[in-house]
């Protein structure tokens, strides 16, 4: 039994598409996190979950019942939205138990969730008082208080971090993690922040254009994007494809850039198909930080690089590097002195590689 | 020597710059008092010449203060001099417009509070012309609706009638309401509605328990506007309705104007100022908020 299952789901608003055939499905427990740029429907994706907003084709299930006709209150679930949506003429109890009133729960069984839920979110002193006299993290807290009183199968999060600043976000989203731990509830949390997704998620969902790129964990996400929207969206800096061809002759397989002569071998690449690979035009994917000022491993690619531009952000440097007129960037310590507009000897993990074909942007 | 020569000339132009300061400063009272004056001028005219007999009026000038204070013209003018036919006064035309701005008042701004929130909170299709064709009812000369608007009445069966004025004043509050309803429902956020969706309550639940009492600041701008509107209307009043039926408004010109021997200006005035009173309460005790609520914007949780 999947806690949530999204078939073939479609939608849109007149004649623009906003999500395309989705397909998905969640565990019991499991921390799902929808990411992606803003305008690729995963909010939307998250109304339709939530039943406030109607579908076009598909179903959902929760809990294999389909309830992509049922109305949100009936649904068993509980969201948490960027604002907080705290009722402003209500006070914190009248907040928090607000749906258990509406769902004509016995008195006794409100007072004991709202006691149980208010003292686990240290929210139990704050209970007379109005939303407007509450910080930011309190709101937060209260929204998500209103949420666990009616201890929904899904908990549904909507940007719940991006209205807090930067230092509270942090404090906020280890709190959240901490929640799930205790709670072991089943989450779909929807964000724009690559931190937060890869902190908090235990399955990740990248969407674009209304299309799922790619529903893995956060460290196949990383280390194996399916494709080169994915290699760009997720680290920061972001993945460097550098533009070239693979030569294959007598099993060994290399990479060469355009406008280099330089084969950089990649025998030990795990490729999904090893198919007509000679002379393939293809993207090779390295991260900054898998670029190194010294050797680390046996298997590290030595490679002659003009460094052009270095950024000192503090505890590390981004280097700006000339690979035959293609840019591409590195991340070393700060600490270590870069000389400009000379050749670098340097390092590539070839363990940490990631090839893409050219055309389809597709990984090999 | 050089120090010296910057100093001393720092110092003249701060003392020059207080100089035009001080100057501007008592030009700006001066024009200030001038316009408050020219407005308070005619209250002024009007609340000394109440107070007067028709013997001063005519031998004192419009300025001149009244030898005592002498509230008969008021009486009058409330309550008439007590014998038959002929004798207008306010008091039953008082209590009909308060019979029609208070219905009036309170339909219009419920259903404009209704429709402001169906169409920020409840978007349909085509919500945007149901929005523009509303516009159209605030721009729309009331003199181009008389004729069809009379039909209406009489079709119905409540022409000349304090129900009909009304309807009238509802129907064509309506246009403004929403618009002042709309405009601060849009601020709201809209996730206040879909969280209260998932808490289980409906559309109705959801605008008085969620809306409404967020929703003070607007409805007290929306009922000073409907009041001063409805209690002000002369065109609807003196249209749709005569005689007994008439409001305040239409019953003041009538007195003013069939005076049959000599035009009393002290019971004229008294009537005038009777028929302005309430909507001088009405901004006394709201205005704060009317100021509050027409420049607040949102209210965030």
């Amino acid at each position: 039994m999947k806690t949530l299952k999204i078939e073939e789901l479609s939608k849109n608003f007149g004649t623009t598409e906003v999500l395309r055939k989705i397909n998905l499905e969640i565990d019991e427990g499991n921390f799902l996190v929808l990411l992606g740029p803003s305008g690729c429907g995963k909010s939307t994706l998250l109304n339709i979950i939530a039943g406030l907003e109607t579908i076009n084709e598909g179903n959902v299930f929760i809990d294999d019942y389909n309830v992509s006709k049922v109305e949100p209150k009936d649904r068993n679930i509980a969201m948490v939205f960027q604002s907080y949506a705290l009722y402003p003429s209500m006070n914190v109890k009248e907040n928090m138990v607000f749906g258990l009133k509406q769902a004509k729960t016995s008195k006794e069984k409100i007072e004991e969730q709202l006691e149980k839920v208010s003292t686990f979110l240290q929210v139990d002193k704050l209970l007379e008082r109005k939303p407007s006299q509450l910080s930011g993290g309190q709101r937060q807290r209260v929204a998500i208080g209103r949420a666990l009183v009616r201890e929904p199968r899904i908990f549904l999060f909507d940007e719940p971090l991006s209205n807090l600043d930067a230092k509270l976000r942090v404090e906020m989203r280890r709190e959240i993690k901490k929640l799930h731990q205790q709670l072991k509830t089943t989450v779909v949390y929807v964000t724009h922040d690559q931190t937060e997704a890869m902190s908090l998620g235990t399955k990740i969902a990248i969407m674009n254009h209304g299309v799922i790129q790619q529903n893995d964990t956060p460290e196949n996400i990383y280390n194996k994007p399916s494709n080169t929207f994915v290699a760009d969206f997720i680290g920061s800096p972001s993945m460097n494809l550098i533009k070239g061809k693979l030569i294959e002759n007598s099993n060994n397989i290399s990479f060469i850039a355009d406008g280099s002569t330089l084969e950089v071998p990649i025998n030990n690449y795990d490729f999904i198909e090893k198919l007509d690979l000679n002379n393939k035009e293809i993207y090779f994917g390295i991260r900054p930080e898998h670029i190194y000022f010294k050797k680390l491993n046996e298997e590290d690619f030595d490679i002659n690089l003009r460094a052009d531009l270095s950024e000192y952000i503090g505890h590390e440097q981004i280097v700006t590097l000339d690979y035959s007129n293609q840019e591409i960037l590195a991340k070393f310590p700060s600490t270590i002195k870069i000389e400009l507009e000379k050749e670098l000897k340097l390092y590539f993990d070839l363990k940490h590689t990631s090839l893409f074909d050219l055309k389809t942007k597709e990984r090999l | 020597m050089q120090d010296n020569y910057q100093s001393s000339s720092y110092k003249e132009l701060e003392q020059k710059s207080k100089y035009t300061n001080i100057f501007l400063r008592w030009f700006l009272y001066f024009v200030l008092i001038l316009f408050a004056s020219y407005f308070i001028f005619p209250l002024y005219v009007m609340v000394v010449t109440s107070l007067k007999t028709m013997e001063e009026i005519r031998q004192g000038t419009l300025l001149t203060w009244p030898s005592s204070l002498n509230f008969d013209s008021w009486l009058v003018a409330w309550g008439g001099r007590g014998y038959g036919a002929g004798d207008t006064f306010l008091r039953p035309y008082f209590w009909n417009s308060i019979k029609m701005v208070v219905p009036a008042v309170f339909f219009s701004t419920f259903i404009g509070a209704m429709t402001g929130y169906v169409l920020t909170k409840w978007r349909f299709r085509g919500d945007q012309w149901v929005f523009l064709f509303l516009l159209f009812g605030c721009f729309i000369p009331f003199q181009a609706i008389l004729l069809p608007m009379a039909r209406t009445l009489g079709t119905l069966g409540i022409s000349n009638s304090v129900v009909g004025l009304v309807l009238v004043h509802t129907v064509y509050g309506i246009p403004f309401t929403t618009l002042f309803f709309r405009n601060y429902y849009i601020s709201v956020p809209t996730e206040l509605v879909k969280a209260a969706r998932i808490d289980g309550a409906g559309f109705f639940k959801i605008f008085f328990k969620i809306l409404l009492p967020i929703s003070a600041p607007i409805i007290v701008v929306t009922v000073i506007w409907q009041f001063t509107q409805i209690w002000n209307d002369f065109l609807f009043g003196s249209t749709f309705s005569f005689g007994e039926a008439a409001p305040i408004q239409v019953a003041l010109n009538n007195m003013v104007l069939s005076s049959t021997s000599v035009k009393e200006y002290n019971v004229d005035m008294a009537s005038a100022i009777i028929a302005g009173i309430p909507t001088l309460i009405v901004y006394v005790l709201a205005g704060k908020y009317f100021i509050r609520g027409l420049t607040s914007g949102a209210v965030k949780g």
